[in-house]
Order: C-alpha cells, then structure tokens, then sequence
C-alpha cells in the first residue's frame, strides 16, 4: 500500500485551521475535529513573521 | 436629510471572512442604518466600498491587517451605538465558535495534545500565511487540505515537494472540495458511495461530476482535490499522481475520473506514460485540449464535465455512451428558447456569465467560443480567450466572481451573494447583455439559500431590463443533489419562479445561453 493511502483507511480526524464554517458540516458528517482559534501571526506584520518562522525551523 | 459616512479602523485585528459577513448583515438591519460593512481593509474590499460609496478620506489609509467598518447613517449620533454593536457581535461569534467546537486552542501543537490521532489539517487562513501553516501541518504528519489561495507557485511545489517525500497528501492550494470516505471536506455535496473515484485539479469540477454522476444513481468511492496548477510542469502533478496511485489500489474504486486545465506539454507526456500502466479505465476531461494525451484503450477523453461523467456511468454500467447535447428533446429545447428571445429588444445579443465556480465558468467559455465569434472570461480555457477588463464585461464574457483577485480578504461568491448581485444589475443596465448565465453551487460550505437571495436581484434585474423595453433572460444550472442541505429542488423551484431557465448540466446551461442570445441562429450546430 502507498503510504498516501493511509488517509483513506483510518476514520478522518480533522484539523481546522482559519474558516470556522467547515467545523459545522464535519461535525454533521459526524466527524472528529478540532478548531484552532488562529490570529495573524505577529499581529500581521510580516517581516516578523518571516524571522519567527525561520526560528521555528 | 443626507447621509453620513463613517470609516473606523481597527488596526491590527482579524476575523475571517465570513464571521464578518455575518455581522455585516445583522448590523445592516439596525434602525437608522442605511448602509454598513465590517471587512478586513483588503485593497479589493476598499474598492467595492468605493464603487458603494461607503469609502471616505479616513478610511483610505486602512492596510491589509487592520478591521475597516464603513457605515452610512442619516443621524451621526447613531454611529457609536452601531460600533457597540458591532464590538458585541465580535464576541458572540468568539463564544458561538466556543459553543460548537468546544475548546479551541490557539495552536496546532496544542490541537495535536488533544487529538493525537488527527490525520488531516483543513488550512483556510489568508494566503500570505498559508504556506507556513501548511508546513507546520506536514512536519507534524498531517495530510493538508488546503483551502487557501494567493498562495504562490513556488510555495505550492516547496510543499508538495515535501509532502511526497512524507507520503503526504497536499491537495490545494486553492482546493474547494474533496470527498474522502464520504466525508465532505469544504464546499462538497452529499453524493451517494460508490466506484468512481475522481482527481480533480478544479473544485467545481468536482462538484459537477460527483453530484451528476450521484443524480444519475452512480456513486463516488472518494474525490481529491489537487489545486488548479497540480499539472502545470512547474508542480508536474504531484498530487494528481499521488492520488491516482490511491485510487489505483483502492479496491472500491472501478473506474477513475481526471479532471483538470489542460496540462503543461511535459507533464501531459508523463501522464501518458503513467496512465498506460494503468489497470482501470480513465475518465479525461481536460477542459479545452483532447488531444496530446495517450493512454491506449483504457482512456476516455471527454469534451465537457457532463460527459466525464456519463462516460463513468457506462463505464460502470456497461452500456454503450454517447455525449449528449440536451437531455429534453431538441424541438422543446428550441421552442423555450423562442420563447425567450422573441422579447428580446433589437440591441439585445450577449451572453454574460457570472460564476461562482472557476472550472464550470471556463467550460462554458469554452462551449460558447464553439458557436459565437467573440468570447473572452478570466478564467480562459485558451489563451486567446483571456479578457481584457474583468471589471467590464465587452461582447459575450464570462467572470469567475470566485478567483482570487474578487475574493481577497471576502468570502467565496457560493457564500456570498454580494459582490455577484453587484455585478448582475451592472449587466442588466447594459442594453447589449440578453442573458445572464449562473452556476447556483449548493452542498456543504455553500450559502443556505443562495436561490433566494439571488432572486430579488434576478427579480431587480429583470424588471430594469422591461422598463428599457426588452427582456433578461436567465439561464442557470444547480449543482447539487436532493440530499444536499438546500436540496437541489427546492433551489431550482426558487429559480423558476423568478422566470429563471433552468438546465441540468452546466454544459447543457452554455448551449441553452448560446442558442437564447443567438435567437437560434445555432440550432444547426449543435
């Protein structure tokens, strides 16, 4: 089996990162997931985002 | 008395798109409110409030990052109570997010402690920071389903470089849907289980092709989503071939639908070679190319969307296919479009498309280029078919409202009606437009009841046209199914009674706009 496959052999577990809408629909289907209240990081400024990601490498 | 409007800024905060859309709307219904707006201060969202008129000296300064509130009211002592109210709805959003997914941590890692099982992350944050996320997500071991766009070429292939390394998944950016395992991911509608499996690098693709084929009793084993430039030779389809290896193995899956822009020369030759080896028959639809790719006897190269997905069904079925041109009969296709253009006044001759979905927009540009000379859309399946001003529609054009540069810092137009009621009375006031071409795009993610909130404009619409003394028609495909939350018949129900011509199949929509707008000049063509 090609590893990829996995995702389509274990129950779905999701993730939500940005828009809050999708939790509704997974949630209907029946779906575990978790939502992740995401800002902008830095407060959207954008050259300490760079710097915050290189650190995070 | 003359109205006041009112910018105020709220530097350096975020809520998405559509918590934002919500607001806007409770807040419109204030007393004393003519008009208001809460958007994130995208350079688009400021135009839209110019053309509005909702834009003032103080808000011209607003950046990318910062809450722009806009609000026009005839006594200057109701602002403060509006901005109150707006500050209380921010916090009830937070609590009802609270209310529906429980805790929510501020982080991936801390979602991880929770839920170590998790296998999938869904990524629709701003394109700017949407590769990072996306990374973060990978290194974890998650496949991404990413939602995002404005993200760049060069950023898709760092992370689906890496995600295959990992036998990851990266299906986006820019992926609209997906159905894996019958889980419906973002705006996916709810199809029956079944032995075809799809790889789509085009949303509304794939919402076509599942909904048709599951309206035509034939079911869908699982639908990936790869993000419309997986097949340029830039990314080489990585994903594509990920996910047709999946599905090659996948002992559901029968028979296996492609659907995509046409591919880049060279990816389009390794494709070929990829697809002989193949074991299951292959469904193509290339949207505007037929011919450069070679799979031998088990692929099947389809005009249109319709047609990819009739050509499973007989696949499945083991019936002969044959890609039909209107599903009614030809001689009462011919007498509704009589119908129609025989209140058309004299100037009357263009078709205007106005799409939610940016594959079916391109498939129909590409239907109508096959009959009228001059055809342009931004979502062109050709080169030459490019339009020049997106913002004003010359001869027959067709708009994707859906691409990117009329979604920075909004909603999609499946959730959104605004901007398309906007640009549907803009055709109407042109005495040139004869019909108005629609996708109503239902299933999960999608506005509740898009049919109704567009039928006031298509109502507003058509009565400017009368008072000019000629006729709007409107032609328009549901996407859908009935088990979709909006059900697809009572949309379609809410179309026609606003004098909405309604066709089955999006291509079937392209020729029945054609044959209206040409008042049947085509009818031999066909």
């Amino acid at each position: 089996m090609v590893k990829e496959a996995e995702l389509i052999h274990q129950p779905m577990k999701v993730i939500n990162i940005g828009i809050d809408s999708f939790i509704e629909s997974l949630k209907e289907q029946g779906v575990e997931v978790i939502h992740v209240d995401w800002r902008p990081p830095a407060g959207g400024d954008s050259r300490l985002i760079d710097i915050l990601d290189k650190l995070e490498l | 008395m003359a109205l006041i409007v009112k910018n105020i800024i709220w530097q350096k905060r975020y809520m998405d798109s559509l918590r934002l859309m919500r607001i806007s709307n409770k807040a419109a219904a204030l007393e004393g409110v003519e008009k208001v707006a809460v958007v994130m201060a995208t350079v688009l969202n400021k135009e839209i409030l110019k053309e509005v008129g909702l834009l003032v000296t103080e808000g011209a300064g607003a950046s990318n990052d910062d809450i722009f509130v806009a609000v026009a009211v005839e006594d200057e002592n109701r602002i403060q109570a509006v901005l109150d109210f707006i500050e209380e709805e921010m916090k009830r959003e937070g609590e009802r997010i609270k209310d529906m997914a429980g805790y929510a941590p501020k982080s991936l890692e801390s979602a991880l402690e929770m839920m170590p099982q998790a296998n999938l992350s869904l990524i629709s944050v701003p394109g700017q920071y949407a590769k990072a996320e996306a990374m973060k997500a990978l290194k974890k071991g998650l496949h991404v389903f990413l939602f995002s766009d404005n993200v760049t070429i060069e950023e898709e292939l760092e992370l689906k470089k890496y995600a295959e390394e990992q036998g990851l998944l990266v299906m986006g950016p820019g992926c609209g849907t997906a159905i894996i395992n019958g889980v419906g991911l973002a705006f996916a509608n709810v199809v029956k289980k079944g032995p075809v499996g799809i790889v789509a690098a085009a949303g509304t693709g794939l919402q076509e092709v599942s909904t048709l084929l599951s309206n035509a009793g034939v079911g869908v084993s699982h639908g990936f989503g790869t993000g419309g430039r997986d097949l340029s030779d830039k990314i080489g389809g990585i994903t594509a071939k990920q996910c047709l290896r999946i599905l090659e193995e996948d002992p559901e899956t029968e028979v296996i639908v492609l659907i995509s822009k046409p591919p880049g020369p060279n990816t389009a030759q390794e494709l070929s070679k990829y697809l002989v080896r193949m074991r299951k028959p292959v469904v193509l639809n290339f949207i505007g190319l037929s011919s450069t790719i070679e799979g031998g006897d088990k692929v099947f190269i389809t005009k249109t969307l319709e047609g990819a997905a009739l050509r499973a069904v007989s696949l499945i079925r083991n019936e002969a296919f044959q890609e039909k041109v209107f599903t009614e009969e030809m001689s009462k296709v011919l007498q509704l479009a009589e119908s129609e253009y025989k209140k058309f006044s004299g100037k009357q001759r263009y078709v205007r498309g106005l799409y939610s979905g940016g594959t079916v927009c391109s498939e129909s540009t590409l239907i109508l280029a096959d009959f009228v000379p001059t055809v342009t859309s931004n979502m062109p399946p050709r080169a030459e078919l490019e339009m020049k001003d997106t913002k004003v529609s010359v001869a027959h054009a067709l708009v994707d409202l859906g691409d990117e540069e009329f979604t920075v810092g909004r909603a999609h137009p499946m959730i959104d009606p605004f901007v398309r009621k906007q640009r549907f009375l803009q055709e109407a006031r042109d005495p040139e437009t004869a019909v108005i071409l629609l996708d109503v795009v239902l299933g999960y993610g999608s506005h509740p009841d898009m049919a109704r909130v567009l039928a006031d404009t298509i109502i507003e619409a058509k009565s400017l046209k009368e008072k000019e003394g000629g006729y709007l028609s409107v032609v328009a495909s549901v996407i859908g199914t009935e088990e979709d939350p909006q059900k697809r018949s009572e949309q379609e129900k809410k179309l026609l009674d606003c004098g909405v011509v309604i066709m089955p199949s999006n291509a079937q929509a392209a020729r029945m706009a054609a044959l209206i707008a040409t008042r049947g000049e085509i009818k031999n063509r066909l």
